[in-house]
């Protein structure tokens, strides 16, 4: 036998206990909701049979689905540019000579830490109508009272604010790692130039921060599909699907409607939208990111 | 996989020419201060609430008497040390099947050389973009097959392999020195014995690293372990915060609040006692 063959067997052998368990439960998975998704969900008398295209028609057809996927992208449109840019003040100004600052710092990060589902509960109450917290200060201003969760024109946002409220602090953190890798030389020869601190971060600190601005908008975007903790919690989809988004759709079809097909069907879609993701990091935003 | 936080401390001989000084540095303070405040609003409140009387739940005096009566009410109104010691199990279980599994690949894909290991790592990665949550529905049913449904085990077998760590583990093992593997071998160690004592002592900091990162997320984590479990025996703290308070409690926040604390309680004591590793661990976990 020759080494390198020997090696491949051992490479193999060290593979396997991971491997095994990818398989069954990413890969395997992954190709099982897109064969069960051409075809239709079993019942006690009927197994399942080949319906060809019929549940991609019934998804398009679904008004809840494109409610479902419209509502995703305003809440990735809403948490992702918000949570980064958010991070990347409390980065900057974490990484200052503030007062307390490591206070601060540990009050950035602190929701990171909590559960989504305990927390969800606390802004669950300052969102409630009546009593809740942001009604208090809403009636100090004499404002009309709003139930926030509870009208259509609102809810997402309450959402919104929740997750960011969770995230920007876990990207905080590797913003200040990457400042703090940044060598004091290029601020100083910065300085004899003469440039401003505005155009120093623009023009040197922003650059250099952009490998990691790339991993922190693939972690918000995966987030932004993933992250559905508080939804269980405070609004459970409603009202009307004010706050359905793809993954809690998928949940709700797929263990409330016990509809596997049609679930097996959207999580295809969700898929899809994942690999769209990693497409455009490696093949397009990778190129363009690094050392320019 | 560099640049633990130095929090400037020895770059005081040469001073930033960009750090701000008299008033924008009050400026900035103040900004930075005021969004701490708002951050910590929610774990602020819930303290307020958990630790006062429910009449002082909105009300808020000064002179509102302490009480630790939530706390016990919370505990009598649901098995909460049964999900503790849930949550802990399969945190535990988790953790070791993820180091175990995680150093073993890792050590396949950093040093051996053989056919199809660039496929593997490809495999292996695949899973970033594919999270156990996206495949709710087949993973249910491949486990409702292995007849593991409402067990801890099926709670924490989608996350036993986890890419992540077995990334960070390639990375920290790619750079040992060859010769020290080299060295092990001339003296008659075999290759388990060199992952043994010369990658695993040498890989420490990203153990530590990628345990407290998985710790914390497992501890979190709610969807899966909501869908596949419906039993005490099985539920971890978060399904069973989730189940007490939506149900059992109707609007009684004070008694809320201090279930949430009591859930979140083991993580945030951690968390303030040893916040340097913490965020250190974090940010290992992040550069790449």
């Amino acid at each position: 036998m020759t080494n390198r063959a020997t090696a491949t067997i051992h490479g193999w052998l060290l593979l396997l206990p991971a491997m095994a368990c990818l398989a069954l439960f990413t890969h395997w998975p992954a190709v099982a909701s897109f064969v069960e998704s051409f075809h239709s969900t079993p019942k006690a008398r009927r197994p399942a049979r080949f319906v060809g295209l019929d549940n991609y028609q019934q998804m398009l057809a679904d008004p809840i689905f494109w409610k479902a996927l419209t509502n995703n992208l305003w809440y990735a449109l809403g948490t992702i540019p918000t949570s980064i840019a958010l991070a990347l003040l409390m980065a900057v100004w974490v990484n200052d000579r503030i007062t307390a600052r490591s206070i601060v710092r540990m009050a950035y990060f602190t929701p990171t830490i909590l559960p989504m589902i305990a927390v969800a509960n606390i802004w669950l109450f300052f969102f409630t109508p009546q009593y809740g917290l942001f009604e208090q200060l809403t009636g100090l201003f004499g404002l009309s009272s709003t139930n926030w969760l509870g009208s259509q024109d609102t809810a997402l946002y309450a959402i919104i604010i929740v997750a960011i409220w969770k995230e920007a602090g876990f990207f905080m953190i590797f913003y200040l790692a990457a400042l703090q890798a940044i060598p004091p030389s290029l601020g100083e020869a910065a300085a004899i130039e003469g440039a401003s601190r505005w155009t120093f971060f623009r023009r040197v600190q922003f650059p250099l921060l952009m490998p990691t601005t790339l991993f922190v908008l693939i972690n918000a975007v995966i987030n932004a599909f993933r992250l559905i903790d508080h939804i269980v919690v405070m609004t459970r989809g409603g009202p009307d699907n004010a706050t359905t988004l793809l993954l809690f759709y998928i949940y709700q079809v797929g263990f409330s409607f016990w509809d596997t097909a049609y679930a097996a069907t959207l999580t295809c879609v969700l898929l899809a939208l994942l690999a769209l993701v990693a497409f455009v990091q490696y093949g397009w935003l990778e190129r363009r990111t690094h050392y320019r | 996989m560099s640049a633990p936080m130095q929090p400037r401390a020895p770059a005081t001989t040469r001073t930033d020419p960009y750090a701000p000084k008299g008033l924008p540095l009050t400026l900035e303070s103040a900004g930075a201060i005021l969004l701490a405040l708002i951050w910590v609003l929610p774990l602020a409140y819930a303290v307020w609430a958990a630790f006062h009387p429910s009449e002082y739940t909105t009300r808020f005096a000064l002179n509102a008497p302490l009480t630790l009566d939530n706390f016990a009410r919370a505990w009598a109104a649901a098995p909460f040390a049964r999900y503790f010691l849930n949550t802990f199990v399969l945190v535990t279980m988790i953790l070791v099947f993820q180091l175990v599994l995680g150093t073993l690949a890792a050590y396949a894909l950093a040093r051996q050389d053989f056919w199809g290991r660039d496929l593997a790592f490809a495999l292996i990665l695949a899973q970033l973009m594919i999270m156990p949550d996206a495949l709710i529905v087949e993973n249910y049913r491949t486990l409702a097959r292995l007849n593991l449904v409402d067990t801890i085990p099926a709670i924490a077998l989608p996350y036993v392999a986890s890419a992540f760590g077995i990334f960070l583990l390639r990375q920290t093992f790619k750079t040992v020195p060859k010769e020290l593997d080299d060295a092990a071998r001339v003296e008659g160690a075999s290759p388990l014995q060199v992952l043994m004592k010369v990658y695993v002592p040498l890989a420490k900091p990203t153990y530590v690293a990628y345990g407290l990162v998985s710790v914390s997320y497992h501890w979190n984590n709610f969807l899966w372990p909501l869908i596949v479990t419906n039993s005490v025996e099985a539920r971890p703290l978060t399904v069973g915060l989730q189940v007490f308070s939506s149900s059992d409690q109707g609007i009684d926040w004070a008694v809320i609040c201090a279930a949430t604390l009591m859930t979140s309680a083991p993580l945030l004591v951690g968390f303030l006692l040893f916040q340097r590793q913490f965020v250190q661990s974090f940010m290992r976990a992040g550069i790449k």
